[in-house]
C-alpha cells in the first residue's frame, strides 16, 4: 500500500520514532550507566549523557563476573546449537518435502506441534532426559520385561546411564530440536521446482548428493538467516542453562552471570559495572545480527531467482 | 544406440487410469516424436522410460535389458526438461558436468568433455555464466549439453521448446536434427507442436486419452490417417470432416441436403450408413460452376496467408475450409464453386472414429 498526505506521513514517522524509541533507550541507558562512576550512577535522578568511566567499569565487571571463561563456553554452546539446529531443520526437512514415506505427514505434524511447546513446558521430562539420556532406552527394556529376563539368565542387571548434566552436550542436545526450522526449510525446500529434482536424479546424482551440491547451496539466504535468529536465542539461553549446570565455575555461561553482576542486597549499588557488564554480554549477539542483517532480511523475506 | 522396446504399458495415478496400455518399439538410432494434446499422456510414458515414474503394468526395455525396476541413473537416457531445469547456483559448466563429477570423472577428463560439447553447442563464451544470466535459446542449449556431456544411449526431450519464441524454436528444431544427424543416438521426442513433430520425426507416434492412436512416418501419418482424431489433429489447418452418408448413386449427402460427387472410394460407399468424410484443405480448389464435381458454397471469410490463402465457407449448412492460390478478392457473402480433388478422401467410421479402409 503506497499512500502519500501529509497528515499520514506525520503519522508513520511518529509511530516509527516512538518504537525506535522504545527499543533504543533500554539500551541508551545501560551503555549512559554503564559509563559513569559510581558516584555518578546513584544520582537521583540518573544523568542521560555518558561519563567516561567506561572502560574501569568494563575492566571491573569482566574479573567480577568472570566473563571471559564464561564468553567462552556462550560460544561454544551458541554456536553448538546453532549448528545443530541447522543441521537437524534442514535434513528433517529434506526428509518431510522430498521423500513419500508413510508417516510422513505424522512426522511433519510431531514436529510442527512442537511449536506451540517452549521449552518451559517440557523442561521436566527434558530434565530428566538430560539427568540420563539412555533412560527412554531402560524404559523401554524394563517394560519388555527383557532387564529382569536378562537378570535372571546371566545375574547382570541393565542399568543404562547416561549423565548429561554439567557437560557441553547437555547444554546443547537439548536445545537442538527447532520446529522454527525445519517449518523454515519446509516452505523453502516446497518452492524448489520437481524438474530440479529429476535433473538431478537424471544426472545421477544420489538424495544425499542432491541435498549437498542443490539443496545446501541454494539454501544459503535461509540458513544464514535462521542462523542468526537461532545463535541470538540460544547466546540469551538462561532457565536451561541454569538448571543443566550446577558446576557454574566450570559450565556457567555469560548470561547466567549477569546475576552475578548485579550488586548483592547489603553490597555497594555499583550498577555501572552491572551495565558495563550487560554490555559486553549483549555484544557478541548485536555483532551478529549487525553483520547478518543482509542476509536475514533476504532470507525471511524474499526468494534468490 | 539403444533399442527401446515398450511392452503393454499401462500407467494409474490412484485409481485414474492414464495410460492404457500401449506398444511400441523404437529402432536403435530413430528419432521418435511423440505428438498429443495435452493430457494424453506423452509426458507420462517419456518420464516412464527415463524412470522418473514407476510404471503400473507391462514393461519397458532399453537394449533389450527391462528397466522397470532401475534407477534413472542406471538406465542410460538422458532427458532435457521443459523448464530447462538447470542448477541455478552452478555456471554453466558446472551445470553441464554435473553429472560427469557425480559420476566421479576426473577432472581434467571433464573438463575436456565439457569444453567439447560446448564447443557443439556454441556455448564456450558462456562458460562461467549462471543460468539467469543466459537467454532462453542459451538456456536451452546449456540444457542439451548437460545430456550430451554423458554421452547417453538415449536422449529424452520433453516438450523442450516450448518456452521459446516461434523463431528461435525453428533455429533449435534444426540443431537437434543436426544433433542427432552427428551423433545417431536414439531419441524420444515429446511435444504438442504438430510442425514441431513433423519435421523432426523419423518415426511419428500419436497418442490421445492414454492410447496409441497411431505409429508411423510423418508423410504417412499425414496422408492415411488411422482415425478421424489423427485426421483431425495432424496438419494445419485441420482437415474438413463432413458427418453424412452415401445415396444410392455414390452421392455424399451432408449438412442441409448438399452433395459432394465422389467417383473413388468403391467398395465402401455403403449406401444409408452414417460416415465422417475427410478432406484436406489443399485437396479442394475453386473452380467454375461447370466443372465436374463443383458444387456452391458461400464465403464466409478468408484468411490471408500470403502466397496462399484460407477460404472459409458454407456449402449447405457444412464449414468448409478450402485453399486457394488465386489472388482475386473475394468479399464475405460471394457464391463460389468449389470441388474435391481426386484421390485424396478419407472415410471414418462415427462409431469409434477408425479409419473406413478402401
Amino acid at each position: 500500500m503506497i499512500e502519500r498526505s501529509p497528515v499520514f506521513d506525520f503519522v508513520t514517522y511518529l509511530a516509527m520514532a516512538l518504537g525506535a524509541l522504545l527499543v533504543v533507550i533500554p539500551f541508551w541507558i545501560t551503555l549512559v550507566a554503564g559509563s559513569q562512576s559510581l558516584q555518578e550512577v546513584s544520582q537521583v535522578p540518573i544523568s542521560l549523557l555518558p561519563s567516561s568511566h567506561l572502560f574501569e567499569n568494563l575492566a571491573a565487571a569482566w574479573t567480577r563476573g568472570d566473563l571471559g571463561p564464561k564468553l567462552i563456553n556462550s560460544f561454544i554452546v551458541a554456536i553448538g546449537v546453532t549448528v545443530g539446529k541447522i543441521t537437524l531443520a534442514s535434513l528433517s526437512a529434506f526428509a518431510i518435502v522430498f521423500f513419500s514415506f508413510k508417516a510422513r505427514m505424522l512426522c511433519f505434524w510431531l514436529i510442527f506441534i512442537t511449536l506451540m511447546l517452549p521449552l518451559e513446558v517440557r523442561i521436566v521430562p527434558t530434565y530428566s532426559i538430560a539427568a540420563n539420556a539412555l533412560l527412554p532406552f531402560q524404559v523401554i527394556l524394563d517394560t519388555l520385561g527383557i532387564t529382569g529376563l536378562v537378570q535372571a539368565v546371566s545375574g547382570v542387571q541393565i542399568a543404562l546411564n547416561w549423565n548429561l548434566l554439567n557437560s557441553y552436550p547437555g547444554l546443547i542436545l537439548p536445545l537442538v530440536a527447532t520446529a522454527t526450522g525445519t517449518f523454515l526449510y519446509r516452505q523453502f525446500f516446497m518452492t524448489i521446482p520437481d524438474e530440479l529434482v529429476e535433473a538431478s536424479k537424471m544426472d545421477g546424482a544420489s538424495p544425499l548428493e542432491f541435498f549437498w551440491d542443490v539443496l545446501l547451496p541454494l539454501s544459503r539466504t535461509n540458513m544464514l538467516a535462521l542462523a542468526t535468529i537461532m545463535f541470538v536465542s540460544s547466546w540469551n539461553q538462561y532457565l536451561w542453562t541454569l538448571l543443566v549446570t550446577t558446576d557454574r565455575a566450570n559450565f556457567g555461561t555469560v548470561v547466567m552471570q549477569l546475576k552475578a553482576l548485579i550488586p548483592a542486597q547489603n553490597g555497594t549499588p555499583d550498577w555501572n559495572v552491572t551495565m558495563a557488564g550487560a554490555l559486553i554480554i549483549m555484544l557478541p549477539p548485536l555483532l551478529v545480527v549487525a553483520f547478518m542483517q543482509r542476509w536475514f532480511v533476504r532470507g525471511l523475506i524474499s526468494r534468490d531467482k | 544406440m539403444a533399442q527401446i522396446t515398450i511392452k503393454g504399458v499401462k500407467k494409474n495415478y490412484a485409481k485414474t487410469a492414464v495410460i492404457h496400455g500401449v506398444d511400441v518399439n523404437i529402432e536403435a538410432g530413430e528419432f521418435v516424436v511423440i505428438l498429443g494434446p495435452s493430457g494424453c499422456g506423452k509426458s507420462t510414458l517419456l518420464r516412464m522410460i527415463a524412470g522418473l515414474e514407476d510404471i503400473t503394468e507391462g514393461e519397458i526395455s532399453i537394449s533389450g535389458k527391462v528397466v522397470n525396476k532401475l534407477e534413472p541413473r542406471e538406465r542410460g537416457c538422458a532427458m532435457v526438461f521443459q523448464n530447462y531445469a538447470l542448477y541455478p547456483h552452478m555456471t554453466v559448466r558446472k551445470n553441464i558436468g554435473y553429472a560427469l563429477k557425480v559420476a566421479k570423472v576426473p577432472k581434467p577428463e571433464r573438463d575436456e568433455r565439457v569444453m567439447k560439447v560446448a564447443e557443439s553447442v556454441s556455448l564456450v563464451p558462456f562458460l562461467d555464466r549462471r543460468p539467469g544470466e543466459l537467454s532462453g535459446g542459451q538456456r536451452q542449449r546449456v540444457a542439451m549439453a548437460r545430456a550430451m556431456v554423458r554421452e547417453p544411449k538415449v536422449f529424452l526431450f520433453d516438450e523442450p521448446f516450448s518456452n521459446l519464441d516461434a523463431k528461435l524454436r525453428v533455429a533449435m528444431r534444426s540443431e537437434v536434427r543436426r544433433l542427432h544427424r552427428d551423433l545417431g543416438v536414439t531419441s524420444v521426442f515429446v511435444t504438442h507442436d504438430q510442425t514441431e513433430a513433423m519435421t523432426l520425426a523419423d518415426k511419428l507416434i500419436i497418442m490421445n486419452a492414454g492410447r496409441v492412436e497411431q505409429i508411423g512416418k510423418p508423410t504417412e501419418v499425414y496422408n492415411n490417417p488411422a482415425s478421424r482424431f489423427v485426421a483431425d489433429f495432424i496438419g494445419s489447418p485441420a482437415m474438413n470432416l463432413f458427418e453424412g452418408e452415401f445415396d444410392a448413386e455414390g452421392q455424399f449427402m451432408h449438412g442441409t441436403g448438399g452433395r459432394f460427387r465422389v467417383e473413388q472410394l468403391n467398395g465402401v460407399r455403403a449406401p444409408g450408413s452414417k460416415v465422417v468424410l475427410g478432406v484436406r484443405p489443399e485437396s479442394i480448389r475453386r473452380t467454375g460452376a461447370d466443372t465436374h464435381g463443383a458444387f456452391p458454397a458461400i464465403v464466409d471469410y478468408v484468411e490471408e496467408l500470403g502466397a496462399s490463402r484460407l477460404i472459409h465457407a458454407d456449402a449447405n449448412g457444412s464449414r468448409i475450409i478450402a485453399l486457394d492460390t488465386d489472388s482475386a478478392e473475394l468479399l464475405s457473402g460471394t457464391p463460389v464453386h468449389l470441388a474435391l480433388a481426386d484421390n485424396s478422401l478419407h472415410l471414418f467410421s462415427i462409431e469409434d472414429g477408425r479409419r473406413i479402409t478402401h
